[in-house]
């Protein structure tokens, strides 16, 4: 294979490209994808990525239905989001190209799988006329290979059948784009070897496809459409590429070591969460219990009844859990144990759209249970944050005794970028105390155990069977604060309500406050949560490359809020609020802080771009200016 | 287990005042339990009693031990997630027949058929009590109640057959008009690795009054009840003149002096197929047959807290305890310098 080394001073260079991987739900593209993002990073750029797949698992081949796309922004230097629009678009069928062309740059490159391009297909994606002759590709650099035939021609001799071989073309579609952007080929090489290992027709033909793809750059002379994308000069350390479940699975295994007591997860399938129960299901030896319950229910309930057993209860699950959860999440809040319950949110309400995210489920995380329950809420912000939100999430749970909602979303779930592999020494560490004595004394002066016996954060004492005479009851139904006896007295529960919601009010004094990313001093402030937090670092840097200013305050904490936030917004002349959602966070701040805090919304299965929010930003920026 | 304190029925009791109606059949049963707790040779702190809603799901509030009483239908599961996290601990549910086999039937059987080590109570009174008496999943077809004022027209669930239908690696059943025959229930469930299942025919004196009283009551016990009893022909009467035989894989009562005592089932509650005893249990599906009683099924399956340990053990000894520092560095990685 060519010496990309050698090649390197041919190549043009780009601060970044955005590839999008697009074809049926059988070509592999999330897998070609992932091995371009892989190969990238390990060369060294920065990248962000953003899968996107039907719900269906195959839709009818050839369809528009049955596009699935894969999305990576490579770069040379720092960045936050997969990218406004992709500079390169890989089709493999017409129903990709139909599909997704509209994403693509003007005067972008199109490579195609030529051979995909008959008329069956053609008329599966509805194209009248053929795309790559009838001048539907004019202003756009494209490249046609006919990837199929190459494909079956270079897998011929190794005894793979052709059926099978043409299985292979993405891994020459990899190989073609491997060339083109000046990728490392090893680390694919090395990869097949290890993922095929023992089936070695199928390792092979891959290995020959990609071969073959790569040599189709060099022979068909597409040298003047080769770019090179240096590394990044990113902090220095140890870095993996990781996506958001997965860092939320290795921060919820973190949090059970610092806390030194086991991790249980109770969750039943269901997308974009499933990744989290297959990923802590396999690391049984750090003394992981999971659970596959027979439903959501079963699942938090599950993991409710190992929290009041001494371990890190975990619920893990997407909107439509949520709201099977809940009356389960509001037995937590009036037991006051320790409780994680993580939301994967997608589009909704219902069904909704499963494999596309969306960040409604705030207002359902804030007040989506009966009767007066407050409760903690985290949210996570990038892809690898989703390990320190995992580890605050639990941190609240068990120092505070309570159901600690966590908000990630589809988009950070299957998202994928370098992180810097932190000290596991740095990452502090989580109290744990059991209640191991008596904590009062009774009218006949003997000493007994009051399970709603305060202390001065009013934090109840976690009390697990086995420990000898602190045996007591607790249940659903109003407790006595103390003694913890059933009480319906009208007085008791008016003082219980008020105790539920100042016990989680005072955790703002536990939390940081929150700190302003850009200008202090600007006019307007952007105030985010979740994974907005890429496109809004996004837009704010090119704002402030124009000469702009702006704020960004961006919440780790939704409940309670920073203790200084108020104080902070209303330092401002404008606030902004972007969230995927129809303004709930707003709503939130609007009705918290009497401030006028402007929303912009956006709901359609897909993340912010920069550019979108850059142009919001901007025109709130104007406004201010020309009132001024 | 001679470091556990001798205990007596006080020390099992709470000081709560017990709020079931006078006359409850629960109070049989929350007796029986305390005087046999202290017989177990068990510490009350290793004891959880974990409840859902409903008049049965206040009795951990009596027991002086550990307890927890959740929401309605869902206690096999909060006890599943206890039970796995603590396989030290005993841990018994106890509900309703609208707890365990409406709201949280689909619990129910998946605890069941994991065979978790729980100690399963099921307290059958046919009718929805806490909620003033609307008809039950086990409420007989033409049940007239406030819910169903023209009667019932819904088949019940026949509970020993449900749990037999469930995959149960132990199934039982009891009454509670006689303590010992309880007791000796709870103590097998106790014992039991795994779920332990075992419905109580209780008398709600004010929805259902005497809706098992045609077989419980002490002179017709006799003739009615069917006490199971492992190796042995399953017959009953007075002078045990009445048997079961099972013709065609049906069970059916014949008079022992036609057939022959030899004709009779002999019970073997270790059978690994399950139809014999689910035969059984199809005898009586009203209350007004003879009924069996005792451990339909008692076989050794492996339990589903210490399968799950195991599986953690042997990753263990395979892989080393856990690292965090390895597992952050399990993928590939690069360095920045």
């Amino acid at each position: 294979m060519t010496n990309i080394a050698q090649q390197a001073g041919e190549v043009r260079k780009a601060d970044g490209i955005v590839l999008r991987f697009a074809g049926d739900s059988g070509d592999g593209m999330q897998l070609t994808g992932d091995r371009f993002t892989s190969a990238s990073a390990l060369f060294g750029n920065d990248l962000a990525t953003l899968p996107e797949f039907p719900a269906e698992i195959r839709a009818p081949a050839g369809t528009l239905a049955g596009v699935s796309s894969f999305q990576v922004h490579i770069s040379d230097h720092d960045i936050t989001t997969p990218g406004d629009a992709p500079t390169v678009l890989v089709a493999m069928n017409p129903a990709a190209l139909k599909s997704d062309l509209p994403l693509l740059q003007p005067g972008g490159t199109v490579i195609v799988n030529s051979d995909a391009f008959n008329e069956r297909n053609l008329a599966k994606a509805g194209y009248e006329s053929d795309p790559l002759t009838d001048g539907t590709l004019d202003g756009y650099t494209v490249v046609t290979a006919p990837m199929t035939d190459l494909t079956k021609r270079a897998c011929q001799d190794l005894g793979v059948k052709p059926r099978d071989a043409e299985r292979s073309k993405n891994f020459f579609a990899l190989g073609l784009v491997s060339w083109l952007y000046s990728r490392p080929v090893e680390p694919t090489v090395d990869w097949i070897d290890g993922k095929f290992a023992g089936r070695d027709t199928v390792i092979a033909a891959n290995k020959a496809a990609f071969a073959a793809g790569h040599a189709f750059g060099e022979t068909a002379e597409l040298g003047a459409s080769r770019l090179m994308v240096a590394p990044a000069a990113l902090d220095p350390g140890t870095y993996t590429n990781i996506n958001g479940n997965t860092a939320l699975s290795w921060g919820l295994i973190a949090a059970s070591q610092l806390a030194g007591i086991p991790l249980f997860l109770g969750s039943y399938p269901i997308t974009p969460a499933s990744d989290i129960l297959h990923e802590l299901a396999r690391h049984k030896n750090f003394g992981v219990r999971t659970l596959q319950a027979e439903d959501e229910i079963a699942a938090v309930g599950a993991a409710l009844g190992a929290a009041y057993g001494g371990h890190i209860g975990v619920t893990t699950t997407s909107g439509p859990g949520m709201a099977l959860k809940a009356e389960t999440v509001g037995l937590a809040v009036s037991l006051e144990l320790p409780l994680v319950v993580i939301d994967i949110q997608r589009g909704g309400p219902s069904t909704g759209l499963p494999t596309k995210t969306e960040a409604a489920d705030l207002l359902m995380a804030m007040y989506g249970r009966h009767g007066e329950a407050p409760l903690p809420i985290v949210s996570a912000q990038s892809p690898s944050d989703c390990f320190f939100a995992a580890i605050e999430a639990v941190r609240i749970a068990v120092e505070h005794r309570t159901p600690v909602i966590l908000l990630s979303d589809g988009y950070l779930a299957n998202s994928s970028e370098p992180w810097r592999i932190p000290d596991v020494e740095q990452l502090g560490s989580i109290s744990i105390e059991f209640a191991s004595r008596p904590n009062h004394v009774d009218a006949d002066g003997e000493a007994v155990f009051w399970p709603f016996r305060r202390d001065e954060r009013l934090v109840r004492p976690w009390a697990i069977p086995g420990t000898p005479d602190l045996m007591h009851r607790i249940g659903g139904i109003e407790k006595e604060d103390g003694s913890g006896n059933i009480s319906y007295e009208p007085d008791n529960h008016q003082a219980m309500v008020r105790l539920r919601a100042e016990r989680i009010a005072l955790i703002a004094h536990h939390i940081p406050p929150v700190e302003v990313i850009g200008d202090p001093d600007a006019d307007v402030a952007v105030v985010g949560w979740g994974s907005t937090w890429g496109a809004i670092t996004g837009a704010r840097r090119r704002l402030e490359a124009a000469g702009h200013r702006l704020a960004h305050i961006h919440l780790r904490h939704l409940n309670p809020l920073p203790a200084n936030l108020g104080e902070l917004l209303a330092s401002f002349e404008r606030v902004v609020v972007p969230e995927m959602n129809m303004g709930q966070l707003c709503r939130m701040l609007r009705a918290e802080y009497l401030v006028d805090a402007k929303s912009v919304t956006k709901v359609s299965g897909q993340p912010f771009t920069a550019a979108e929010l850059a142009e919001a930003f901007y025109r709130e920026i104007e406004t201010v200016g020309a009132a001024r | 287990m001679t470091d556990v304190p001798v205990t007596t029925r006080k020390d099992w009791a709470t000081d709560q005042e017990v709020r079931w109606c006078p006359g409850c059949g629960d109070y049989s049963i929350l007796t029986a339990m305390q005087l046999l707790m202290p017989e177990m040779g068990v510490r009350r702190e290793d004891t959880v009693f974990v409840s859902g809603i409903g008049c049965a799901a206040r009795f951990p509030y009596y027991m002086n031990t550990y307890g927890l009483h959740a929401i309605h239908g869902r206690s096999p599961a909060v006890a599943t997630g206890l039970a796995m996290a603590r396989g030290d601990l005993h841990v018994w549910v106890v509900g309703g027949d609208g707890d365990m086999m409406s709201i949280g039937g689909n619990h129910l059987i998946h605890a069941l058929r994991r065979n978790v080590n729980l100690n399963i109570l099921l307290f059958n009174n046919q009718i929805y009590g806490l909620t003033k008496g609307q008809y039950s999943p086990t409420s007989e077809r033409g049940k007239v109640t406030k819910s169903t004022p023209h009667g019932s027209v819904e088949q019940p669930f026949n509970a020993v057959s449900l749990a037999l239908g469930a995959e149960a690696s132990f199934v039982a059943r009891t009454h509670d008009m006689d303590r010992g025959h309880m007791q000796e229930m709870f103590r097998r469930a106790h014992d039991h690795p795994g779920a332990a299942f075992v419905e109580v025919y209780q008398n709600c004196n004010v929805f259902n009054d005497g809706a098992f009283a045609a077989i419980t009551k002490r002179d017709a016990r006799d003739s009615m009840l069917i006490d199971l009893k492992h190796g042995e022909p399953v017959r009953f009467g007075a002078d045990g003149e009445l048997g079961v035989v099972i013709e065609d894989g049906r069970a059916r009562v014949v008079a022992v002096a036609e057939v022959g005592v030899d004709a009779l089932v002999v019970h073997d509650e270790t059978d690994p197929d399950p139809s014999v005893a689910y035969s059984l249990s199809r005898l009586a599906n009203t209350n007004d047959v003879p009924t069996p009683v005792g451990v339909f099924r008692a076989v050794d399956r492996s339990e589903y807290g210490s399968a799950v340990t195991s599986q953690i053990a042997a990753s263990q000894a395979k892989a080393g305890p856990g690292d965090l520092h390895k597992l952050l560095h399990s993928r590939p990685t690069w360095q920045v310098a």
